[in-house]
This record gives C-alpha cells, structure tokens and sequence, in this order.
C-alpha cells in the first residue's frame, strides 16, 4: 500500500516547479501577463513542453507517456505553484480524454499524435455545459453548430476548440472557419487565455462516443476540475510558502512578524488546511482512473473543498504580507487571481456541491 | 498510489469481518467502576443478550489481538508485531459493523505506552495486564489552576522524606478520577532546577489517605472532571518512573498518542452518516431537511471536509508503512483539524434540527438520543482541552513552519 505521489510523479512536478521557478519571476510573469513579452511567452511554453505535459495523458499507442490523471495532477500542482502562464487544463488534460474516450479511430489516429508534437492546439469550452450564463449555449444541428460559447480555455493558439452542448455531445470545431468569430474576454488572471466563441453554421465534428452517453462528457468535466483543483493547490501551497519566509524577514516593534501569534496563528490555519487537501486531491485523482463509482463524487468535492480553502489561504497570506500583498509590486496577487481563476471555471463551489449532492441522491 | 493492501490483508479483513459479525450488538453489563465511552458512540448503551463486562471483552480483544497487539504476553498483551495496516482494518471493519473496540482511557492509551518506554521492569510486571484487562483504571494528574496551557509551571510538590514521596497541592480537569485506582502524576520534585527539568512522574494508589477529589461538572452538565487536592500524600519511592526530574520528558513522549486520537476519522464519517440519514427522515412542514438547500449545502462542505481527512488518515497511513515517504504537516495537524471539524458537524445537526436540537437530558423529540447536543458541547471541550487548538497553532507554525517563538516576557516591563 503506498497513498501519495509515485517518485516518477514527484520528480516531473520537481521539473515543472524547478522550471518555473528558474525561467519565470514574477517580472517574468508580468512582462506575460500584460502581453509586453510574447517571445518570452512562448519560450516557456515550449520550455514545458520539452517537459513533455502535453504528452502525458496520450494512450501510448498515439505515441503519448499513457499516464493516469495522478500524474497530470502532479504537474498541474507545479504549474500551478509558479502560475505556469500555458495551456493545460483543457488543452492537455481534457482534450485528450475527451477523445480517448469518445473520438472514432480515425479520430484518435488523427489527433492524439498532433497532441503529443502540440502541431496542433486545443481550446476548450465547457463552461455552458456546466451553467449557461448570458444565454450562452450552443446548437448542434446536421453537423452544424450555432450559439455562442463563454470563457473557453487554453484557447489563444487553438487551432480547434473541443465544445459540448448542453445535452454534453462533444464536438471539434475548427478555429479558421468562417463562421467562427473569435473574441478575448479579459479576466482577473492574465497568465492565462479567456474566450468568447460565436457560431453561425460552424462545421461541427462530433465525437462520436459522447453522442449517446453523457457520462463522457462528466468524466471530461471531473477531470478538468481535478486538475484546477491541482493548480489551485499548488497556488496555495506557494501563498503559504511567501507568507511564512516574508513574515520570517519582516520586522515591526523589533520583531519579525512571524513572530506574533497573531500571524503565526493565520499561517498554521492556512497550513492546516490545506494539508489534507493533498491526499483529498490524489485520491480524486486515483478514484478518476481506479475507482469509478466514487470518481464524480470525489471529483465534485475535490474541487469545491479545494477551492474554499484555497480562497481562505489567499486571503490570509496576502494580509500577512500587509501593505505589501496588495502591491502589484510584490506580484502576490498573480497567485490570488490564479485561484479566483480556478474557483469559477467549470463551476464554482456551491454549484458543484448541488451536483455532488445529486450524484447521491441528495435532492430529489 | 497503490490502495491495495494485499492478499494476507484481505484475508485479514474477512476475518475480522467474521469477528465482528459474531458479536453484534454486544452490550456491557452496567460496573460501578467502569466509566462510559462517551466518545464511540457505541451500542454499549443499548440492551442486548449479548452482555458481558468490559472486562471480559477486553480480554476476548486481546486474545485475537485485536488490541494490545504489540504488547508482550509478559506483561498480558497480544505479543505480536506492530501492524498499522491490520490496526487500521481493525478499526475500519468495527467502526463499520457499530461493534465496540476495546477500551481506551488514560490508563491503556497513555500509561501503558510510558511505561513500556520508560518503566522499570517491575512497574511493567505490576501495571500493565491488570490496565489492560480493565481491572486498573488510571486519571492523569497533569495540569493545575495555573498550569494550563503553561503545564511546566506547575508546582504539585513532592519531597522524598524516609523513602517516601510526601505530596502536597492540587490537580484539576482530571477526568474519570472519581472511578480511578491509580493516577499518574506530575510533581515538581527539584524545586531548584529550571522548570522543565525539575519535574518527576509518580504514580499514585487513588486510595492513599490525603487525597480528595471534587467533581467539576462541565456544559454538558455531566461531571466529566475533577479537581483532585493532595495533603501530605505518601507512596513509596519506588513509585517513580524513570528518574527525578526527568517527567517532563516521560509525559511529552506519550502526549501525541493522545492528541492524535481526539478525533478518530472513522468515528467523524459514522456521524456524517448518522447525520445524512436524519436530514432525510426529519421534516420541516413536511420537507425533508436534505431537501432544503441552504442545509444541504453546508451538509455538503461538511462532507467535503470529513473526505479529505479520511484520504489524509490513508496518506499518514503510508507514511507510517513507507519510510522516508514526506508528509510535513501530516500529523501535527489532526488534533487542531479533527475537533474543528467534528464540531462543526455536530453544530450543523442542531442548526437543521432547530428548536428540535436545543432539547437535552430526557426530554421527548429527542433525536439520536441527543448526542448531537451533547457532542457539540463535549467537542468544544476537546478543542481546548489535550492542549488548546491555540496552543495547537503555536504548534504547527513553530515546529511545523520554523517560525519564530514568541520572545519571553521580561518582568521589568
């Protein structure tokens, strides 16, 4: 019996987490964020995908690492800890599930590989499947597609966009065609893309696996949640982490800080919290690929738990760096943006508690 | 990640299902001496043909090895090896089939552990089986009026005189000292030396003439403490463990097997289950509770929350299992989160239950006996009591996060 991160797991979440940490300061990050820098922009993405986690969740056969949902839950906690400005979530994660699980052979043959080279680049949009806001929401009709899709993710490079209606039948689009207009949304966390999608008879591949099962489309979703959830942990971790050293080096009324209960006490709640968001985490993550009956269950509560907690944590660790926290300076706030990011997409918390609720029969 | 415990275990497993099987619903036969497990919740309380006395279960357990299990036969224990995965399937098939596990207390959970560690051999020979088996019960006599928190401060005297230690001074929140045979006690033997090493752990015969003990009744309204007073209090020298001045050391070795065990995992999910299952027999105009969205969702927070400490008891597992496995924080932070969490799950069960869960003692509309309310109240004690979750804090950002003490306070201020 062994509960935790297999070595294999731990070292490429080392290799993401010393990557970042190497390459991406936080002037790094800002020069990003605000679009000042676009060719150090791509030099750390290709930087991780050298890394290969595009890669891990390709079967195989495809040419991929045919690693389980832990091991790019280990690597999303890393991008997470150093707000990775890259695609991951959707375009690595969910993307090639959704295909494994419901894309035809030819399909498979088709993209998986292009995967794996990242020759070809998948937004996703999941976010009316989820809850429809603004009357979003998109119709499928004779290979056809129309509607407006919201807050799709990983989507700035895309050359497809993996979308659902909202009876969760996935389906490819192609970013080039004519009907497709493509719009920016811009949001809280500039490390990562945001986007509108509007569809006027938009040629739509239907996979054709999620057609009449629409438990594809949830196990699509658990996954994507698993892994904000990892990047929000991550996040978290690295908040704690600058709280505890700056209040160790921050000196008033000849003290350092960290000195004080009053500080002290709001870095062991953090801490204490979000210490069994670990094993919380890793098992949704062995449950996603080992345990079915418990996946959705332990998915759903995954990410809403994670999620409070981590919105606790940036809360408190931006307050025990005062002044400073709030400084666009200091950058802390990349870290807090990244979980308020995370918290929302593919629902939020109280939404996704209603689901887990339903999944047990709850509501009836 | 590997949840598999193996062939031998799953043999295991079945066979303590088989055990548990065989004596569901097992009772106790009300003992005078014998104190209530308030904390497990068991079916002890309800009437059975299956009586025995506590005394005989507890034997029956050690005979499977079922507790006891690393304890020599020497001293009345099992005499096998340590095995965490087999305690944890123990504890998961009993909590599961509601079977009672054995007896717990001061006395088998603390005592029993010190003295294996620093006792003398005759101390082994002369206390451990009859605490084992139930027959010796034990109160710790640790804090005082004015070392609570501060425990070091504390000012119990002891002189030896003529080969015996003369005890004088008070004790307070000693629990089941009312029921007690012995108590194992701190005693400030070496006035002259710096407070954490002038320190002695001394066990005491509750029968020692000087002793007198006041029940303190806690919100529970239940006499769940005592203040216990000593007046010129004589027992052998021998009755010493380890060497004066080293008490301090004795007690910290054994104080996180108690904190750990302050919020068993296990026992926090059979609640959660107790309470899903009464939101959704219990009605409000004819609504179920669980139907009611706003219970609902804190009912669901609250699961989140008793989730993630059930995979993180698995993860702690491991770490015990696979040496050099890094989990940090892991155990230093049970106490502070497990009595946290049980409390607020106890609270959210009153707080859907509404004027239904103010009802107390006897009083009819009763739900689950009441022990929503009294758990609530009870769990508010352990958040203070076994080393406050303040305390717990200091705890965990010291030694947990290597932040700074708080510099001592000089008297010229």
């Amino acid at each position: 019996m062994f509960f935790g991160l297999s070595e294999e797991q731990e070292q490429f979440q080392d290799y993401v987490k010393k990557f970042l940490a190497d390459n991406v300061t936080v002037d790094e990050i800002r020069k990003i964020a605000n679009g000042e820098d676009e060719a150090l922009a791509k030099e750390i993405y290709s930087g991780l995908i050298n890394l290969g986690i595009n890669a891990l969740l390709v079967p195989e056969e495809h040419g991929g690492l045919g690693a389980d949902l832990l091991s790019a839950v280990a690597v999303a906690q890393g991008l997470g800890s150093g707000v990775g400005p890259i695609p991951f979530a959707g375009a690595y994660v969910m993307t090639p599930i959704a295909i494994n699980l419901a894309g035809s052979d030819e399909q498979k043959a088709k993209y998986l590989p292009q995967i794996v080279s990242n020759e070809t680049k998948f937004g996703v949009g999941l976010s009316e499947y989820v809850a429809a806001r603004e009357d979003a929401g998109i119709d499928l009709a004779s290979g056809k597609a129309n509607g407006k899709a919201l807050f799709v993710i990983d989507g700035d490079e895309a050359d497809y966009f993996l979308l659902s209606n909202k009876g969760g039948v996935l389906f490819l689009v192609d970013a080039k065609d004519k009907g497709l207009e493509i719009t920016k949304l811009t949001s809280v966390d500039k490390t990562r893309s945001y986007l509108e999608l509007n569809l006027k008879n938009v040629a739509a591949e239907v996979l054709p696996g999620s057609e009449n099962n629409p438990e594809i489309a949830k196990k699509v979703l658990d996954a994507g949640r698993i892994i904000f959830a990892a990047d929000s942990l991550g996040a978290s971790e690295t908040m704690i982490e600058k709280a505890v050293s700056y209040a160790k080096e921050r000196k008033q009324f000849n003290r350092v800080i960290g000195s004080f209960q009053a500080v002290k006490h709001m870095c062991a709640e953090m801490a204490s919290d979000l210490e069994p968001c670990y094993a919380m985490l890793w098992q949704a993550a062995h449950s996603f690929d080992h345990e079915p009956d418990e996946a959705r269950l332990q998915a759903c509560q995954a990410k809403s738990h994670i999620s409070e907690v981590a919105k606790m944590v940036s809360k408190k660790a931006t307050e025990v760096h005062g002044g400073m926290g709030f400084t666009d300076l200091l950058g802390l706030h990349y870290w807090f943006k990244r979980i308020g990011l995370n918290r929302q997409l593919l629902g939020g918390p109280e939404l996704i508690r209603e689901e887990a609720a339903e999944i047990q029969g709850f509501n009836q | 990640m590997d949840l598999n415990y193996g062939a031998e275990y799953e043999e295991f497993r079945k066979e303590v299902q088989g055990f548990c099987k065989e004596y569901q619903g097992v009772s106790f036969k009300r003992e005078s001496n014998v104190v209530a497990d308030t904390l497990n919740n068991s079916s002890a309380t309800k009437k059975s043909k299956k009586e025995i006395t506590r005394s005989e279960w507890q034997k029956i357990l050690i005979e499977k090895g079922y507790i006891a299990r690393a304890i020599p036969k020497e001293y009345g224990g099992y005499g096998g090896e340590t095995d965490i995965i087999k305690s944890r399937i123990i504890a998961t098939e009993f909590s599961k089939a509601k079977v009672p596990g054995g007896m717990g207390g001061q006395g088998i959970d603390m005592l029993v552990p010190t003295l294996l560690e620093w006792g003398s051999e005759e101390q082994k020979q002369k206390y451990i089986r009859p605490t084992l088996h139930g027959e010796m019960i034990w109160c710790q006599g640790y804090s005082e009026p004015n070392a609570g928190s501060d425990l070091a401060s504390l000012q119990t005297k002891g002189e030896l005189i003529d080969g015996n230690w003369v005890i004088n001074g008070q004790k307070i929140w000693t629990s089941t000292a009312q029921y007690s045979q012995m108590m194992f006690c701190l005693v400030r033997t070496e006035p002259q030396a710096p407070k954490h090493s002038g320190i002695s752990f001394i066990l005491i015969p509750m029968d020692t003439p000087g002793i007198e003990i006041r029940p303190l009744v806690d919100m529970t309204l239940q006499a769940g403490f005592n203040e216990v007073f000593f007046d010129d209090v004589t027992v052998p020298e021998e009755n010493i463990v380890a060497k004066r001045g080293e008490g301090w050391s004795v007690a910290n070795s054994v104080l996180g097997h108690e904190r750990g065990s302050l919020a068993d995992p296990n026992a926090t999910m059979n609640r959660l289950n107790t309470l899903i299952n009464m939101m959704k027999e219990q009605t409000i105009d004819g609504r179920r509770l669980i139907d009611i969205p706003s219970y609902r969702d804190r009912l669901m927070q609250v699961q989140g929350k008793v989730m993630a400490s059930q995979a993180h008891s698995l993860r702690l597992l491991s770490s015990k299992i696979n040496p050099g496995q890094n989990v940090k924080l892991g155990g230093m932070i049970q106490k502070l989160v497990g009595t946290e969490l049980r409390h607020e799950l106890e609270g959210l069960a009153i707080d859907v239950l509404g004027e239904i869960g103010t009802l107390y003692e006897d009083s009819p509309y009763l739900k689950e006996d009441g022990s929503f309310q009294f758990t609530y109240m009870y769990f508010l004690g352990l958040i203070i009591g076994g080393g406050t979750n303040q305390i717990q804090k200091n705890i965990i950002s010291e030694r947990g996060l290597g932040m700074p003490k708080e510099p001592k306070v000089t008297e010229a201020s």
